[in-house]
C-alpha cells in the first residue's frame, strides 16, 4: 500500500527526526510514504477568518496533487495536518470557499475535497492496525511509563479534525501499549504548552509547558511523546526540563529495532 | 448595530447572539488570566459594541488558538474566531503589524521550529 505524504516544512529542518523514523518505520510495516513531488508550507496555522481565502491554496494544492495520484495524503507533523485536513473540511462544505479557490487555481477538474487526509498515527490503527504492530514489535519498550501529549491541534475542533474523543482521546495510549511501553494518562495531555506564543510571550509558554510537564511527571510519566515539532521545541525548551520529550516515531522505531539498524 | 461589530462577524462568520453566557469558554482558556478581557467578554463586548476597547486589549495576542473555547462551547460560538477577527481588525490596517520580518532574526534560537517563525508572522502580521 502507497499512500501519498505531505512532510512539511519543518519535517525537512528541525524535526527531520519526526520525518526519518516515521518512513523507515511505516517501510517496515509494509506500508510506503510517497513525498508529494511537489508542495509548499500549509501556512503553519489555520487561518480563522472566513475572508482568508489565499492562505488556505497552498493547502489545497497539496489536496489536489494527492488526488491526481488516487491516493490518500499522509502527514506526520500535527500543525500541517490540522491545517489541510480542515481547509479540506472546508472546500467540502463552504460553496464561497471551493468556488473562490477553483477559480483562482482553475484546475483542470474542480476540486471539491475529495482526497482522503490522514494523520499517520490514524494510518497505524487503522491500516497497520494496532495488534499487527504489537506483533511486529522486536523491541519491546517494556516497563517504560510514557505520558502521550496530544496537545490542541489533533483533537480540535473535533467536528472538523474528527480524530478521536477529544476530551478522552485513546489513540496514543494505544500505540504506547502496542510498542510495550505503559501509558500514563494525566489531565494536561489534550491542553495547550502554549507553543504558538513562545515567541510573543515566552513567560505564557513556561507556565503552560510547565503546567504540562508537572501533571504528566506527577502521574508518574517518565518520558512525554508527541506529534508536534512545536509542542516539543516549547515543552524541552520551556517546560522546566523535568522529562524528556520525543516524537512518537522514533519510540516506534525504537520498538521495531530499526534505530539500532540505523546506528 | 455598529459598523466594527458588522466588521467581526464578517471577518470571523460568527453570531455572537448565539452566545447564552456560560462562561464555559472563559472556563476552558488557559491563557484567561493574562487577558484583561476573557473569551466570553469578547463575545458580549462584540455584540454590544465596544469591539475598539478590545483592539486596544494585549489579550488578542495572548489567545494561543487551541480550540478549547470552540471545542467546549455548548452553543457553537467559536469565541477563538472572534479574538482571531478582533486581532485581525487591527494589524489589517495600515502599519498595523505587531510582529515584523525585520523582528526574526534577534529572535532565532538555534533549535527553534520554523514553524513558530511561520505561525507567529501569519498571526501577528498582514498589513504594509
Amino acid at each position: 500500500m502507497t499512500y501519498a505524504y505531505f512532510p512539511g516544512c519543518t519535517l525537512k529542518t528541525q524535526a527531520a527526526d519526526l520525518d526519518r523514523w516515521g518512513r523507515v518505520s511505516m517501510e517496515a510495516l509494509g506500508i510506503t510514504l510517497e513525498e508529494l513531488p511537489q508542495w509548499q508550507c500549509c501556512g503553519a496555522v489555520y487561518p480563522l477568518a472566513k475572508d482568508e481565502i489565499a492562505s488556505r491554496l497552498s493547502s489545497v494544492r497539496a489536496l489536489m496533487d494527492a488526488r491526481a495520484l488516487n491516493r490518500p495524503l499522509v502527514t506526520l507533523c500535527s500543525a500541517c495536518h490540522h491545517v489541510i485536513k480542515r481547509t479540506n473540511c472546508d472546500i467540502a462544505r463552504d460553496e464561497t470557499f471551493r468556488d473562490r479557490a477553483n477559480t483562482y487555481l482553475a484546475p483542470e477538474t474542480p476540486y471539491a475535497g475529495e482526497t482522503q487526509v490522514l494523520h499517520y498515527l490514524e494510518v497505524l490503527r487503522d491500516a497497520v492496525g494496532f495488534d499487527n504492530l504489537a506483533k511486529q514489535v522486536k523491541n519491546p519498550l517494556t516497563g517504560k511509563k510514557i505520558g502521550a501529549y496530544y496537545g490542541c491541534l489533533l483533537l480540535r475542533p473535533s467536528r472538523q479534525m474528527a480524530f478521536d474523543d477529544p476530551e478522552n482521546p485513546t489513540i496514543m495510549e494505544d500505540f504506547i501499549r502496542a510498542i510495550g511501553a505503559e501509558p500514563v494518562i494525566y489531565a494536561q495531555r489534550n491542553e495547550c504548552c502554549g507553543g504558538y506564543v513562545t515567541l510573543e510571550d515566552r513567560s505564557l509558554a513556561r507556565t503552560r509547558a510547565a503546567a504540562v510537564e508537572d501533571n504528566a511527571a506527577a502521574q508518574g510519566a517518565e518520558t512525554l511523546t508527541t506529534a508536534c515539532p512545536l509542542c516539543l521545541y516549547n515543552l524541552q525548551k520551556n517546560g522546566g526540563g523535568k522529562l524528556p520529550v520525543v516524537y512518537f516515531t522514533e519510540l516506534l522505531a525504537q520498538a521495531l529495532g530499526l534505530k539500532e539498524e540505523a546506528q | 448595530m455598529s459598523d466594527w461589530t458588522q466588521r467581526i462577524q464578517d471577518i470571523s462568520g460568527v453570531n455572537p447572539r448565539k452566545c447564552m453566557k456560560c462562561g464555559k469558554c472563559t472556563a476552558a482558556c488557559p491563557a484567561y488570566d493574562r487577558m484583561e478581557y476573557h473569551p466570553h467578554q469578547f463575545v458580549d463586548m462584540v455584540q454590544s459594541g465596544r469591539v475598539e476597547e478590545l483592539m486596544a486589549s494585549r489579550g488578542i495576542y495572548t489567545c494561543l488558538s487551541c480550540f478549547a473555547c470552540v471545542e467546549r462551547c455548548p452553543r457553537n460560538v467559536e469565541p477563538a474566531h472572534i479574538i482571531e477577527a478582533v486581532r485581525l481588525a487591527v494589524i489589517r490596517q495600515q502599519g498595523g503589524n505587531h510582529m515584523k520580518p525585520d523582528q526574526i532574526p534577534g529572535l532565532l534560537e538555534e533549535d527553534l521550529p520554523q514553524q513558530a517563525i511561520t505561525s507567529a508572522l501569519r498571526k501577528y502580521s498582514k498589513g504594509g
